[in-house]
């Protein structure tokens, strides 16, 4: 019984780590990727910074035998073998491998031999090309040097701030005041206009866009930060409505009573008692709505489009992808700029994290 | 909302204002307003002062702007006799979420009807709009994609998650685990897009996946572009890798809920563990089942980001969500792309209505 429970216990743990490589392995390619220089990245793969057994260059070559036609075999040192064989490579059966660089009459002939080989060149060389706006000289493999644009990343990093902060705080202030109207104050058509917010939730984003487009066009809000924040208010408040009345409304009721018979009014008792007690709930809430702003593409695309100047992260990488979808040095590197916020929110706040994600899950 | 019910409603109470302060109150909205006004100038203009004194001077105007106007209304409100406090107060509190609300969803939905059946070029009725987003060909790609997208994307999630937590449950590192296979919700799709162009990539020494094909003996494949129609599964696996933490978080939550007498007595009555699984754990957890399920589904039927970074629609992977993107801002045909937007809302109030309602049975916070 105890051996077989060893087994089982060694079976889950088992399955287990083999799943959560595979779900990291991307993340970390990535991650080493950013780090290694660009003639690295095109020449091996980032794996190769993993110590591995195998045939490496000696720098030793020999001249090529002359006079060789490609139909005949040719001999060289011990083994004869066809140009096709020696241009894949023969093992000599003395622990080196013989390959033919070139053609038939030009070239040269390398000598390899097995050995242990490890690929640690890091560099943060992609990071500074990539977060700058200035111009940067690189050295070419032919030894030219070249002078490139960088990506001027810090830049979309601060728009992406700027976006998100106020796009989070804003409609959490909104929907903490409207969830303490409908939870703790009276007036005409309170349940029905409560009963239509929450029916927003089912309005899927696409549906509003093109009329609210036409209005920041005539407004002169299109491209502009402002237009942004309520967008993303106006999209959030449903759900955020929805969620901190359901806590709002379960705050003990003496506590407020209390407070109202010391004469404090209901602008008093909201910012004074109702939002220090809502902590717990604005925070989580709080976090979902920041990294999904954060990590939006959409919304940046419909509304920052026509400014590159407000571009955030999400713009600038996804046009990278576009205009240097070979140059995986930078965009691997962009693509960690942009991580770097929501990984760390992730790992620090995971509590707040898991639990604002799954209430709000149900976002359109 | 039948907490509402329950829930004791106060009315408000005020002192009696001073000259001086009503004054100065009154005066409070002008200079905020005029503030305001002017920073919204500033920022617009777009002027050289460097870029990180424009990010701190633009979020202090935003949330300092949105805190002040409600301090100021309802400084102005509470100068009102107190039966006016009484019933203007309630719509300080819920009169700025109305607003936008109306604003941002409720009108809108309604104009992108009106758009939907008029025709672009003459501006008469039609349901020709309606009418193209079942029948053009690149439209029957598309659904024939999101379909591909929800059924194959949807099932792999929810194994994943359900496999993941099950064994996750049993393991002394379930929150080493767990946090890792959750890790990808926090980046954005376009960060993951980049992360999985870069393991598809078509030349071995830098795509994982033809490193592994070519090392074992094969020929490096274009995963994302002529590998038709099996290209689709290959972005189909990067929503896979991002939400099966959704899915793991939920059915976790959900089989812990499952009372350990229930499970034990069913292990010493002699049931295997797969016995176990599917007569008890399963049918247990089916309700958090159905809402991951509806979840994704909604996920997959909104989907734009993966498919428009990593292949941009081409080669056969067009989906809704960014046809309606190329409808509305490339091919400018505002009418089509709001018959797109009308056909995925009523596409999705059935799952989301159901999905609420689910919803609000669950403890939130």
């Amino acid at each position: 019984m105890n051996r077989q429970k060893r087994t089982a216990m060694i079976l889950v743990n088992g399955i287990l780590l083999f799943i959560v490589i595979l779900w990291t392995i991307p993340t970390v390619g990535l991650l080493i990727s950013s780090l290694r220089n660009r003639d690295d990245i095109r020449s091996s793969g980032w794996w190769s910074i993993i110590p591995n057994y195998g045939w490496s260059n000696t720098g030793e070559e020999l001249p090529l035998p002359e006079g060789q036609t490609r139909d005949t075999p040719i001999t060289i040192g011990s083994k004869t073998a066809t140009f096709d064989e020696w241009r894949a490579g023969i093992d000599m059966g003395d622990g080196t491998r013989y390959v033919w660089i070139g053609t038939l009459r030009s070239g040269r002939i390398e000598i390899y031999r097995q050995q242990w080989m490890v690929n640690w060149n890091f560099t943060t060389d992609n990071y500074s090309q990539v977060l700058s706006g200035k111009e940067f000289e690189i050295r070419n493999g032919d030894g030219t040097i070249s002078t490139v644009q960088g990506d001027d990343m810090s830049a979309s990093f601060l728009n992406s701030l700027t976006v998100a902060i106020p796009s989070t705080i804003i409609p959490i202030m909104i929907a903490a005041f409207a969830a303490y109207g409908f939870a703790w104050m009276s007036f005409p058509g309170r349940r029905i206009l409560f009963i239509a917010i929450v029916a927003m939730l089912v309005v899927p984003l696409q549906v509003a866009l093109v009329p609210i487009l036409r209005d920041y066009v005539s407004l002169e809000l299109n491209g502009t930060f402002l237009g942004v924040w309520l967008a993303h208010a106006g999209f959030g408040l449903p759900l955020a409505t929805y969620l901190l009345y359901n806590y709002i409304s379960t705050l003990p009721k003496e506590i407020l009573e209390s407070a109202f018979i010391d004469g404090a009014s209901h602008f008093t008792i909201f910012t004074r008692l109702v939002l220090p007690l809502s902590v717990p709930a604005l925070a989580s809430f709080a976090i979902f709505q920041f990294l999904w702003v954060w990590n939006d593409y959409f919304i940046a695309l419909l509304f920052l489009g026509i400014n590159r100047n407000n571009e955030v992260l999400t713009q600038r990488i996804a046009n990278m992808v576009g205009s240097r979808g070979a140059d995986w040095h930078l965009l691997t590197a962009a693509a960690f700029v942009s991580m770097l916020v929501p990984l760390i929110v992730f790992f620090s706040l995971q509590r707040y994290f898991v639990r604002g994600l799954m209430a709000g899950s149900v976002k359109g | 909302m039948q907490k509402t019910e329950g829930a004791a409603v106060f009315t408000a109470s005020s002192d009696t204002p001073t000259p001086l302060r009503a004054i100065l109150t009154l005066l409070a909205p002008v200079v905020v307003i005029a503030i305001l006004y002017s920073g919204f100038l500033f920022l617009r203009e777009n002027g050289n002062a460097p870029q990180m004194v424009k990010t701190i001077i633009a979020i202090i105007w935003g949330i300092g702007g949105a805190t002040a106007l409600f301090f100021v209304a309802n400084g102005v409100v509470e100068l009102l006799p107190i039966k006016w406090v009484a019933r203007v107060q309630p719509f300080v509190f819920v009169g700025p979420a109305l607003m936008l609300l109306t604003w941002y969803l409720a009108i809108p939905a309604l104009r992108t009807l009106s758009l939907a059946l008029v025709d672009d070029q003459t501006g008469q009725f039609t349901l020709d709009n309606f009418t193209s987003v079942f029948t053009e060909r690149i439209m029957i790609e598309a659904w024939t994609n999101n379909l591909l997208w929800m059924l194959i994307g949807t099932t792999l999630t929810v194994v994943f998650g359900l496999l993941i937590a099950v064994l996750a449950d049993r393991s002394r590192f379930e929150r080493a685990a767990k946090s890792l296979i959750f890790m990808p919700m926090a980046i954005s799709m376009v960060g993951a897009g980049v992360i999985w162009k870069f393991v598809y990539d078509v030349n071995p020494n830098i795509g994982l996946l033809n490193a592994g094909v070519t090392a074992a003996g094969g020929t490096a494949q274009p995963w994302l572009t002529l590998l038709q129609p099996w290209n689709n599964l290959f972005l189909i696996l990067v929503l896979v890798w991002m939400q099966t933490g959704y899915a793991m978080v939920l059915l976790s939550a959900a089989i812990k809920g499952i009372s350990d007498e229930l499970l034990e007595a069913a292990r010493v009555d002699g049931a295997n563990e797969f016995a176990v699984f599917f007569r008890i754990i399963l049918p247990n957890i089916s309700g958090t089942l159905l809402t991951v399920v509806t979840t994704i589904i909604i996920f997959t039927l909104k989907l734009f980001d993966i498919v428009m970074v990593m292949t941009g629609g081409q080669f056969g992977t067009e989906v809704i969500g960014v046809r309606f993107y190329r409808e509305m801002f490339v091919n400018n045909n505002p009418g089509s792309a709001s018959a797109i937007a009308i056909v995925l809302l009523v596409a999705v109030i059935p799952i989301m209505g159901y999905n609420l309602r689910q919803f609000s049975r669950r403890d939130t916070f």
